[in-house]
């Protein structure tokens, strides 16, 4: 088992998905540079938060081109694990493999704060050791984290189950109260809140370590 | 090659809040500017562009407005382009 992580110039999160992954669970990990093309051998990748390329034009939008991406893309479509935090998140919404896009916090602020979220796990396998509608609480930190998508497409994620992390108490105005929104297959995930930060019991909390453990199935 | 003179205005899509127009649009009060009643902040992005001719040159920023400059599921965009003198 080793999970890939992938570093852009501006990811600033990198290590702190590894000292969750290898330091607080024990599953070895491999930085992938984004000029990366080797994911031979890895088991997961995750996109880490950060400011990925300054996200210039928008938030991933410049990193969607990076060449370790074409590598990412073949391997969720052959079933390969990918998960995306925060920017991480942003940059699956830009490359198209979770629909909808992450814009400007409707209060303007960045936002740096716990969250309480509900789980609503369905075939998500990221989300495996929650309970249906249990609530647990993440850090959120994010100046542009308002999920945005038109109703009609909304209604269509609902009904599919892909709605898998709502806010309890929305923070930033996010369409359907979305934080976390997985694909059909339940094998990618993007979410705003940083389940690494909440690993470790330094940090304060341990809600996100059983979403990293679901790696050790 | 002919060189081009494109103008491409990326604007956010109507059902997109835009709150940082919002806080613009509240600063203008503070100006003691009365009376505006939208205020929606795009980009625009300015480029040459070496193409053979102009259709080409068109296919080529519609491709690259629709693909980087903007995204559509938030975004609108549109196009000028002159021949440079």
């Amino acid at each position: 088992m080793t999970v890939g992580i992938v570093v852009f110039p501006g990811s600033n999160c990198d290590r702190d998905v590894a000292w969750a992954l290898e330091g607080c669970l024990d599953i070895p990990v491999r930085f992938l540079w984004h000029e990366e093309r080797d994911l031979s051998g890895l088991d997961a990748v995750v996109l880490p938060g950060g400011f990925s390329y300054g996200d210039y034009l928008r938030c991933g939008a410049i990193a969607r081109f990076a060449p370790v991406l074409e590598e990412v893309r073949t391997f969720a479509e052959r079933g390969g694990p990918v998960l995306g935090i925060c920017n991480g998140f942003q940059v699956l919404t830009e490359m198209g493999l979770l629909p909808g896009a992450l814009t400007r916090n409707r209060d303007l602020h960045f936002l740096c704060q716990s969250s309480e979220l509900e789980v609503q796990p369905g075939r998500c396998r990221w989300l495996g050791g929650y309970g249906a509608g249990e609530r647990i609480s993440l850090p959120i930190a994010h100046g542009e984290g308002r999920y945005q998508v038109e109703p009609e497409e909304l209604q269509r994620l609902e009904d599919q189950g892909s709605v898998v992390l709502r806010y309890v108490a929305n923070p930033n105005g996010s369409r359907g109260d979305v934080a976390g929104l997985s694909d059909a297959t339940g094998r990618v995930l993007g979410l705003m809140p940083h389940p690494e930060r909440a690993c470790d019991p330094i940090t304060g909390g341990l809600d996100g370590r059983r979403l990293l453990a679901s790696l050790l199935g | 090659m002919p060189l081009f003179n494109a103008r491409v205005q990326v604007s956010l899509r109507p059902s997109v809040l835009d709150p940082a127009g919002e806080a613009t649009r509240a600063a203008a009060a503070r100006l003691g500017v009365e009376g505006v009643k939208r205020l929606r902040i795009g980009k625009a992005i300015e480029l040459d562009l070496e193409a053979p001719d102009r259709a080409t040159a068109q296919a080529r920023l519609e491709l690259l407005s629709d693909r980087l400059l903007a995204n559509p599921v938030i975004e609108d965009w549109s196009l000028d382009l002159v021949e440079a003198g």
